[in-house]
């Protein structure tokens, strides 16, 4: 079994530092937070001072409190809805590759349509019917985003089961009997993690959208705080028009940074599966400590590792060419 | 011609599987939204129009399930989405003064976000570890933001404070519709900033996808042939482009419900009036036979889309016309 090492560019660093950040934010935000988020005690429309960090509503709610609220709300619905999702493409796709033939067709069908269905659309019609209290329920939002959101999973992880069926030692497993779950779930899977890793960033970051979205439409409920709802307030009171950059600036900003952590870290998967790319995104500077001419050259790019335990030498590196 | 019909069978069923999907939900539901509708209505409205209310959900209180069922499917066939509740229009005759709006802006975008995102992307992977990578994480911060964040941004920015577009709505109140060249001008000229907003959103992902393939491209012996032969260098990369580009088409099909999906609440911060400003009005006012009609418009909309990428691709890569893939 492989184990998924990531590549230590900076990218990938920046990446994991910001997701970091975030993932704390998410555990410890709420008790952080220095007001009531709801609470109208303050003076409307109040612009950044040292007391209100990013001012507040024109209800007088402190913005800083509500971002560190909402952002609870926001990641736990994007890592549920990313990991079901994440679950459902795992059975759909390794079943489909390892069992072929009339249930891969069943399947492969199945994961079409899903990703002909264009996703937002549909989230808001079941949305839009779902009683009140549902929409307030991160749990029943979350796996309703999770049904949209695994068909593009499944169709990668089935391709790469196909291309691992044939292996030796998945043939060996089946020559000594092993089951045929045990089989995919145990022999199979474990080979597909860097595959499955990158897919539960991306189900991660297309949930985390699907959720803002939805809050940013007024879909889920109003009263609880996440980085949508502050949206959907500030759209509401017209604060876009009125340049209250301060109100609706932050939890975008926080959207953004989040999405950007998890492509960053994804690059880093990316490399993992494919060295070659990783060659390709080292920066001039390390070309020139690892003895490589400055322009890359045509032809193949080489892949490139630093030679082992050797410290005194300054990092050169051996090419292997394939 | 056998692979664009099993295509064509797909998107069939994909269509078929929407349309049921439709007259399940709202049957399936907690507390009968349809009922608590109608009940909402009663004293304010017509018998005969609760009727048609109650005819475009195919419900009949003479018919059993499956009977409802077929009936909804006719009506479907026929064109007829039921009748809008706030507007008191049949949903189709609202949906075809929104829907060339849509398509107009949505289309556009995405044609221009593919095209110089793949040109992007083959620069950048020809020229790879130069310091043109340093767009990749840029790239990556733009393809993160949500499009509405990113729409509403440029909105404050480039149209209410330095005034560079006109914007809110698609034409200015001062001109007349019409076939002359005034109001198309008008018209372009208000379209313009939400069309950067879409393809400064879009285009990040095309580009970093053309980039890898390129780079696996350029290891390719046909590559180093063209070299060897001592073709121009402008002339050996679009060799190696033409090849590399084949990937993004044939996940075109796909990326376009996603960016259907983002750019339609774009309409909704520009005020642009095109079915996703209309999506919004219907799910805020629970008009419910008006957001069947979208999402079912916008679906077939997509999987036509789709249609037409895969005979694109078909037609530019001669190698999957003879394979059985789908």
């Amino acid at each position: 079994m492989k184990s998924l090492r990531l590549p230590k560019s900076p990218k990938v660093l920046l990446g994991l530092g910001i997701l970091c950040f975030f993932i704390i934010m998410t555990v410890i935000g709420p008790w952080l937070a220095p007001y009531d988020p709801s609470s109208t005690q303050f003076a409307p429309l109040l612009t950044p001072s040292a007391h209100h960090w990013f001012g507040t509503t024109s209800l007088g709610q402190d913005i800083f409190s509500q971002l560190l609220v909402g952002a609870r709300a926001t990641m736990v619905v994007a890592l549920l809805a990313g990991i079901v999702a994440t679950m459902l493409s795992m059975t759909i796709g390794v079943a489909a590759g390892y069992l072929g033939g009339a249930a891969d067709d069943g399947l492969t069908l199945l994961s079409n349509v899903f990703l002909a269905i264009p996703g937002l659309p549909l989230l808001i019609v079941i949305d839009s019917y779902l009683p009140v209290n549902s929409r307030s329920n991160t749990l029943v939002i979350g796996l309703i985003i999770s049904l949209t959101g695994w068909a593009w999973g499944a169709r990668v992880l089935r391709a790469q089961t196909m291309s691992l069926r044939n292996r030796d030692f998945v043939e060996a497993a089946r020559i000594i009997g092993e089951k045929r779950r045990r089989i995919m779930f145990s022999e199979i899977a474990p080979n597909l993690l860097p595959v499955l890793a990158s897919s539960l960033l991306f189900t991660v970051l297309y949930s985390i959208g699907a959720y803002v979205t939805l809050a940013y439409i007024g879909l889920t409920s109003t009263s609880t705080w996440n980085w949508g709802t502050m949206l959907y307030w500030a759209q509401a009171n017209n604060a876009p028009l009125s340049n209250e950059w301060y109100w609706f600036v932050p939890p975008g900003i926080c959207i953004a940074l989040v999405g950007t952590g998890l492509a960053l870290v994804n690059f880093g998967i990316d490399e993992f599966i494919n060295p070659r790319l990783r060659a390709a995104g080292l920066t001039s500077r390390q070309r020139r400590e690892l003895g490589l001419p400055r322009r890359a050259r045509l032809g193949l790019t080489p892949v490139l590792r630093p030679t082992p335990r050797k410290p005194v030498v300054p990092a050169r590196a051996t090419l292997v060419t394939e | 011609m056998r692979i664009i019909l099993r295509r064509l069978g797909l998107y069939a069923l994909t269509a078929w599987v929407a349309v049921t999907v439709t007259f399940i939900l709202p049957r399936l539901m907690p507390g009968n939204p349809i009922q608590t509708l109608i009940g909402k209505l009663t004293g304010n409205v017509t018998a005969g129009e609760i009727r048609a209310i109650r005819l475009s959900f195919g419900l009949n209180f003479h018919q059993g399930i499956l009977g409802q069922y077929f009936t909804y499917l006719n009506q479907l066939i026929h064109g007829h989405f039921g009748v809008s509740i706030t507007l008191g229009a049949p949903v189709s005759s609202v949906l075809r003064e929104t829907v060339p709006w849509t398509i107009g802006l949505i289309g556009l975008s995405t044609i221009i976000s593919f095209c110089v995102g793949t040109f992007a992307g083959a620069v950048l992977g020809w020229t790879r570890g130069s310091r043109f990578d340093s767009l990749i994480p840029t790239a990556t911060f733009f393809q993160a933001i949500p499009y509405f964040f990113l729409a509403t941004i440029m909105l404050l920015f480039f149209g209410l404070n330095l005034h560079w577009f006109p914007v809110l709505g698609a034409y200015s109140q001062n001109v007349t519709p019409g076939w002359d060249w005034g109001y198309i001008s008008n018209v372009i000229r208000y379209g313009e900033l939400p069309l950067i907003s879409i393809v400064l959103s879009s285009i990040a992902g095309w580009m970093l996808g053309m980039r890898n393939m390129m780079i696996t491209m350029i290891g390719e012996d046909f590559v180093l042939m063209a070299v060897a032969k001592g073709l121009p260098r402008r002339k050996v990369i679009m060799h190696a482009a033409r090849n590399a580009v084949l990937p993004s088409i044939a996940n075109l099909s796909l990326a376009i419900g996603l960016v259907v999906s983002g750019a339609l609440l774009v309409e909704l911060v520009f005020n642009y009036p095109g079915v996703g400003d209309l999506l919004l009005q219907a799910v805020f006012n629970e008009d419910y036979p008006l957001i069947q009609g979208i999402f079912l418009v916008i679906t077939f909309t997509v999987l036509a889309a789709n249609l037409i990428a895969d005979v694109v691709y078909l037609a530019l890569d001669p190698r999957t016309r003879t394979e059985a893939a789908v």
